[in-house]
């Protein structure tokens, strides 16, 4: 049976992630999260609908380096995982974040930091036994800097510019590292974004569109594709052009 | 968050403060906020029983977790935003299914149990409140109660059936039934008239688990198809189809109008009239047919459509049948989706439930203004005559002293009602 453990299990790509993993075949699945309930929660759920596979629960602080190292390298020298799905972030408000550095760096460390101690932790492991994917879910928002999100864009950019230089180091070796960048996807993180009247993308189709690419191991994700697309005309738009868009 | 929201009926579209609840202890903070506010889940009602409007609505749909299963026993419990559809996928494979599910599977356990919803078996197995063990609700004063046939028993009556108006459900335990395999053997067999139908039902309920017809409404002879199954123990069968049809937009009219309504409705009965004996179907197919078109409530236009639905006293069945059928003629309109069933003698638990002893017979018709108003008025006082009721899910229009005289414990269940919650449906029947 893989290996599978999940960063950040009661993220709803995460948890319809693994939902697509476990109706494949059965599998060994570690939930990892920061609340006991919430992720209990999940694993409950998952035991009952998927009773072939095997479920763990551990609960981590995400937010300390020297938890991460301590849990990951325990979690290592007992199994290495096929599979490590980093999931975890949080969406606060762009203009709260302008006024807290508290907050500001909340989302720096949660969504950029966090991830990238996690997978340089397994990382380590993996190329050791020259064997393992490491996805990190980033986001399209780490692509090109607006107004709109650009504290969480930033976080998002440093995990893209990490898993960029992670492949390039790993390259020669067989550890697989992907990056998913999902668009704005309809779960509880981006329910505010509803109201502007954006276009969210379904959960499930975003993690089938990640469990195919973790699969075949490539190094982006764009899901839905046509973000990859949006996120060039962005790219290469004047920006006389970019400074006039109310995004 | 501010977001315009419609039923399935699709009949309104207005403001609604929607409040989604992502884990079950976020559920108090969200419902004692002193605003009163209404439980929505998947939204598939068809009148205003889901909608609060201009108010709170509280999204349940991502309390979408198992909680507890026994695979000896079939005792499920689960919170109240998991869809029918889950329970099926997950425990059929396993040999339980639910023991009464409605012609959807998209719906969640909350509505199942807030409109006490009914299914093929009535005749067998009651309604789904009949089958529901324990249920805990979270009051907007901050009360938590659970109840169950034996505890809190009034409580459990107010509750089944009671239109999430006795407070927030946060948990449900539920009887599964025993199933040998995910296959049913069906039959269909027409009927010219509605003699015909009565005859049949009179002796061919015996022996089938399931049963329903559905009524060819511009006839006014009253023929139809009437349909049977019993669960198979075939060891294989046929998959089911996993395409469906999404239908993507709204047209400006009614696809299903009076020009094409005649034929649409004589195909339908002569291709099944066609089929034959003893299919080996899959429950998917013989269930929820209608789940294989996302957004067919679209079919009607952007004006949306009304469903109608009474119940009348067995005796009474056929007269009444056949004066609806009259009167469908005479306003010149006419159903597609016409469902006719006799419900059985099994008790409904709740005080509101709408299942009794009698005929059935559910209706669809496109907005045609004030027309398919009048109408409905007409069929309003055959129920009334009959002593009959109307169906509160399916329901937009009823006139409050007809809700009063169809639910004779409406007082009692008055007492049970969270001052807290209030929906479209209860301002309007009800008056708070």
């Amino acid at each position: 049976m893989q290996n599978i453990v999940i960063i950040g299990a009661t993220s709803l790509i995460a948890v319809n992630c693994a939902e697509i993993w476990c109706t494949n075949s059965p599998i060994t699945l570690h939930l990892v999260g920061r609340d006991y309930f919430r992720t209990q929660r999940i694993a409950n759920d998952l035991k009952i609908k998927y009773t072939e596979s095997v479920i763990h629960v551990h609960i981590l602080n995400f937010n300390n380096y020297f938890d991460i190292e301590k849990w990951t390298n325990d979690f290592c020298t007992i199994i290495i995982p096929d599979i490590v799905l980093i999931s975890h972030g949080v969406l606060h408000n762009q203009v709260e974040c302008q006024n807290s550095l508290s907050l500001n760096f909340d989302s720096l460390f949660v969504n950029g930091i966090s991830p990238v101690f996690f997978a340089e932790v397994f990382a380590r492991h993996m190329e050791i036994i020259n064997k393992g994917t490491i996805a990190i879910i980033g986001s399209v928002a780490g692509d090109i800097g607006r107004k709109s999100n650009y504290i969480y864009g930033s976080a998002k950019s440093l995990v893209s510019n990490y898993v960029h230089g992670l492949q390039h180091r790993l390259n020669s070796t067989n550890v697989k590292v992907v990056l998913i960048k999902p668009g704005p996807t309809k779960t509880p993180m981006t329910a505010d974004l509803i109201e502007n009247k954006l276009k969210l993308a379904d959960v499930n189709l975003v993690a089938k569109d990640i469990v195919r690419g973790i699969a075949k191991g490539s190094s982006i994700v764009y899901t839905p594709s046509k973000w990859f697309f949006i996120m060039l005309l962005l790219k290469v738009l004047p920006k006389f052009l970019f400074y006039k868009l109310n995004i | 968050m501010k977001r315009n929201i419609s039923s399935w009926g699709r009949l309104s579209s207005l403001m609604h403060n929607v409040h989604t609840i992502n884990t079950p202890n976020q559920i108090k903070s969200v419902i004692s906020n002193n605003k009163k506010g209404l439980c929505i889940g998947n939204g598939r009602s068809y009148g205003d029983i889901c909608l609060n409007p201009l108010g709170n609505l509280w999204d349940t749909l991502n309390l979408n977790k198992f909680l507890y299963f026994d695979n000896l026993t079939g005792i499920l419990i689960c919170e109240p935003g998991v869809l029918l559809k889950d329970i099926q996928r997950v425990f059929i494979p396993l040999g339980w299914i639910l023991a009464v599910s409605p012609g959807t599977q998209l719906i969640t356990v909350g509505g199942a149990i807030a409109n006490d919803i009914h299914g093929k078996n009535h005749h067998l197995y009651g309604s789904f409140g009949n089958h529901v063990l324990k249920l805990s609700i979270h009051r907007t004063n901050g009360e938590e109660i659970e109840c169950s046939p034996d505890l809190n028993p009034n409580w459990f009556r107010a509750t089944i059936g009671g239109m999430g108006l006795t407070g927030f459900i946060t948990m449900v335990t539920i009887q599964l039934k025993r199933v040998p395999s995910p296959w049913i053997i069906s039959e269909n067999i027409s009927f010219n008239n509605l003699n015909e139908y009565f005859e049949l039902t009179k002796t061919l309920n015996n022996g089938w688990e399931h049963t329903v017809s559905w009524l060819d409404s511009t006839s006014r002879s009253g023929r139809g198809l009437y349909m049977r199954g019993n669960h198979s123990d075939a060891i294989k069968g046929p998959k089911p189809r996993n395409t469906k049809i999404n239908f993507p937009f709204v047209p400006s009219f009614s696809l299903i109008n009076k020009y094409n309504l005649n034929s649409l409705n004589s195909y339908l009965f002569h291709i099944n009239k066609l089929k034959s004996r003893n299919n080996l179907v899959h429950y998917d197919s013989f269930f929820y047919p209608l789940d294989k078109i996302l957004n067919w409530n679209y079919l009607y236009g952007k004006n949306g459509f009304y469903q109608y639905q009474f119940v009348v006293p067995m005796t009474f069945g056929q007269a009444a049948v056949k004066s609806i059928l009259k009167i469908i003629s005479k306003f010149k309109e006419g159903s597609f989706l016409t469902v006719l069933k006799s419900f059985g003698q099994i008790e409904s638990i709740g005080m509101l439930s709408f299942p009794m002893y009698g005929i059935t017979l559910a209706l669809d018709f496109p907005n045609n203004g004030t027309n398919t108003l009048s109408m409905m008025n007409c069929f309003d006082d055959i129920v009334r005559d009959y002593g009959g009721r109307i169906y509160p899910a399916k329901d937009s229009r009823m006139p409050r002293e007809l809700f009063e005289s169809g639910y004779s414990q409406l007082n009692e269940f008055i007492q049970y009602r969270d001052p807290g919650i209030t929906s479209g449906f209860s301002r309007r029947t009800m008056g708070f």
